[in-house]
């Protein structure tokens, strides 16, 4: 029976920089606590795609496709920090957070995505193509939903092992429209296989809007078909996918089998940076930058009392400080010797 | 004791690695209760139980996925299709998923799909098929295809073991046609070897599965017409076994590469070529391929019979090649 590779949750800044003090008094258990985790996360979301896509991606040091999550931060942040360390996380490809949260800091990220040494997978592939078996976090492929089997005979084998461990698999609309998706599901949901199943419903598949990818009006609808529970729920606020995921968590945990959390939210950039999204239609962008996952967990925090403006200003101090030295490590890293091509495509005596 | 058959060489194979090993475990359609469809996993249900064999809906690709997923959590898979033309279903999660994934990400995926393959049983374009070559063009897995019982057992069991993925081709006409006595004991049959099927000196037949027994009919035939004949079982076609390959060319000087698969972008194309690369001073005539010719497996038995390499051709061509 393979051992449970022991994950320790990672510090606030996996990078070494402290995370600023708050000036509002905290406990760990808290609101406020959870409120802060989730704050940094997201903005550390925030700041290093837009320094990917917006820079790094523009100078020419990042080619290839650069797909961000802007706008939906709080999908795969919320429900990551529901996952114990000892789960297995299988991100979609606007999942960075999820990294994060997994002890991966913005050096890796960034020397991922740079195609350097320093990265994930030392320049084999790129952008998201990322994981660590030992971390339990599974690269996706390029293919949309090809994680959703997998996942679920990941969720299988921790059942078969015994383990009350569960697997989490990330997706977004345009996949629930291949077969895999539908596979997957279906094969986990009649094995009751500890699997929760979070969908960031972004509106777009690409170029292709919501409508042209499916008939019934939820992806939630679905749910029904395979004989599991689904519900929706505000992707853009970070505190209701939580709770959405302990939910879920619970259900799985509990022996139950699958569980579907459908998460409306949109997608405020194009498909990848080379995408300026013309075919969105103007006023959407408005009306979800208002609806923005950060702003409304700031106000929120401000609201309550658990942060003062100050605070915030220091946090989103300390991750720009953060990124622009992991963005300096990054590009210290060397690229790969192409002696590296032939390598470990077989295990290797 | 009765000889072994092929289909209950890889039977006793798959179970012994289960009694060895609790990660191992199956998956497929019609595995359990049934005992499979051609009744590989017969017993297995009732022995270790439905947590490690499992009856799975009718999905190619999420056995394959589901196998992958399993496999990173660290156990052993051995997922079946249950004829080797339904692999395309569960395609993009071989050549993608898993064969790139240790390259990727460093996360080995040590799964083993099993696939009956192969004409000769009246099975039409769905269930006759060769797919092999597909598997051979993708970096990262392994393919075997045995021809005889002992090295069905040895190489399911070292498939199994492997820690890579395998895709494990297992001749359908040969499941009960073939039969020896195996050994007491156990032992396995290192993959990526080739084996000398039979010695000769004039001529070589490289090849693999079920036309190992048709070069090995072809052979005695040429053997009585003065042209001592050598067949090359390849047993594993990634990776390709390549010295012994060249060593029987450098022996003999004329070579038939042999498969039952359709002849263009087939593996007797890039035999060919390597000895063409790596031994050509050693050639005495042209390398022959001889292959079933590009169309689906027809059904009817004179189409079926027509499109199947069979001991004739592979005589008359071998003729043809001795008059070199």
């Amino acid at each position: 029976m393979a051992a449970v590779k022991s994950v320790t949750l990672p510090e606030l800044n996996p990078s070494g920089f402290g995370a600023p003090e708050f000036s509002t008094p905290e406990s760990q258990d808290s609101e406020a606590a959870l409120a802060r985790r989730f704050y940094y996360f997201l903005s550390l979301q925030r700041e290093v795609e837009d320094r990917i896509e917006r820079k790094l991606y523009r100078q020419g040091k990042i080619l290839g496709g650069v797909y961000v999550g802007r706008g939906q931060e709080a999908i795969g942040i919320g429900a990551g920090l529901v996952a114990r360390p000892d789960d297995v996380l299988f991100p979609c490809h606007r999942d960075l957070g999820l990294y994060f949260i997994r002890g991966i800091g913005p050096r890796e990220v960034f020397a991922q995505y740079m195609g350097r040494v320093g990265g994930l997978t030392g320049g084999k592939d790129g952008n998201m193509h990322m994981g660590d078996l030992n971390r339990r976090i599974v690269a996706i492929i390029s293919a949309m939903a090809a994680s959703v089997p997998v996942a679920a005979g990941a969720a299988m084998a921790l059942k078969y092992q015994g383990s009350s461990s569960i697997a989490f698999n990330f997706f977004g609309d345009g996949a629930t429209s291949r077969g895999d998706w539908h596979e997957g599901i279906n094969l986990a949901a009649v094995q009751k296989a500890p699997l929760v199943l979070i969908c960031n419903n972004n509106q777009y598949a690409y170029s292709t809007p919501l409508e042209k990818q499916m008939a019934c009006r939820h992806v939630a609808d679905r749910g029904v078909a395979y004989g599991i529970p689904a519900e929706i729920v505000d992707g853009n606020d970070v505190f209701a996918v939580y709770q959405a995921a302990q939910r879920a968590a619970e259900h799985a945990r509990a022996g139950k089998g699958p569980y579907l959390i459908e998460c409306k939210t949109f997608r405020m950039t194009g498909h990848s940076a080379h995408d300026g999204g013309d075919y969105v239609p103007k006023h959407l962008w408005g009306e979800w930058a208002a609806k923005d996952p950060i702003l409304k967990l700031a106000g929120k925090m401000l609201d309550r009392g658990w942060a003062t403006e100050g605070d915030l200003e220091r946090m989103q101090a300390a991750i720009k400080r953060e990124t622009d030295e992991a963005v300096d490590w990054a590009e210290r890293s060397p690229y790969p010797d192409a002696s590296e091509l032939t390598r470990n495509v077989y295990e290797e005596a | 004791m009765p000889a072994t058959t092929y289909l209950e060489a890889i039977r006793q194979g798959i179970w012994e690695e289960m009694e060895r090993d609790p990660n191992v475990f199956l998956l497929g359609e019609d595995i359990g209760i049934y005992g499979g469809a051609f009744k590989v996993t017969q017993g297995m249900l009732e022995r270790f139980g439905d947590k490690r064999v499992v009856d799975t809906p009718i999905a190619e690709s999420a056995i394959v996925g589901a196998a992958i997923g399993a496999s990173f959590m660290g156990l052993r898979p051995v997922a079946e299709m249950q004829f080797a033309d339904f692999i395309t279903c569960g395609f993009d999660q071989i050549v993608n998923f898993a064969a790139k994934s240790r390259y990727r990400w460093n996360a080995p995926a040590p799964i083993v799909v099993r696939a009956p393959s192969g004409g000769g049983i009246h099975g039409g374009p769905y269930h006759s098929q060769n797919p092999e070559a597909w598997f051979v063009h993708t970096p990262g897995l392994k393919v075997i295809t045995p021809a005889t019982a002992y090295d069905a057992k040895g190489l399911i069991k070292a498939a199994i073991r492997d820690n890579d993925p395998v895709i494990f081709f297992e001749h359908k006409a040969l499941y009960r046609r073939v039969k020896e006595d195996l050994p007491e004991g156990e032992y396995t049959v290192p993959i990526g070897k080739a084996r000398v099927h039979r010695e000769g000196r004039d001529m070589s037949i490289i090849t693999y599965g079920a036309m190992v027994h048709v070069a090995a009919e072809a052979a005695a035939q040429m053997e009585k017409e003065g042209v001592s004949t050598e067949v090359i079982d390849l047993r594993t076609l990634l990776p390709l076994d390549e010295e012994t390959i060249l060593a029987s060319v450098r022996k003999t000087s004329k070579v038939i590469v042999l498969h039952e698969a359709t002849i263009t972008g087939g593996i007797g194309g890039e035999i060919a070529a390597r000895i063409t690369e790596k031994a050509f001073e050693w050639l005495d005539g042209p390398v022959v391929r001889i292959a079933a010719p590009d169309t689906p497996v027809p059904y009817s038995p004179p189409l079926e019979e027509a499109f199947l390499p069979n001991t004739a051709t592979v005589v008359e061509r071998a003729r043809r090649l001795a008059a070199y």
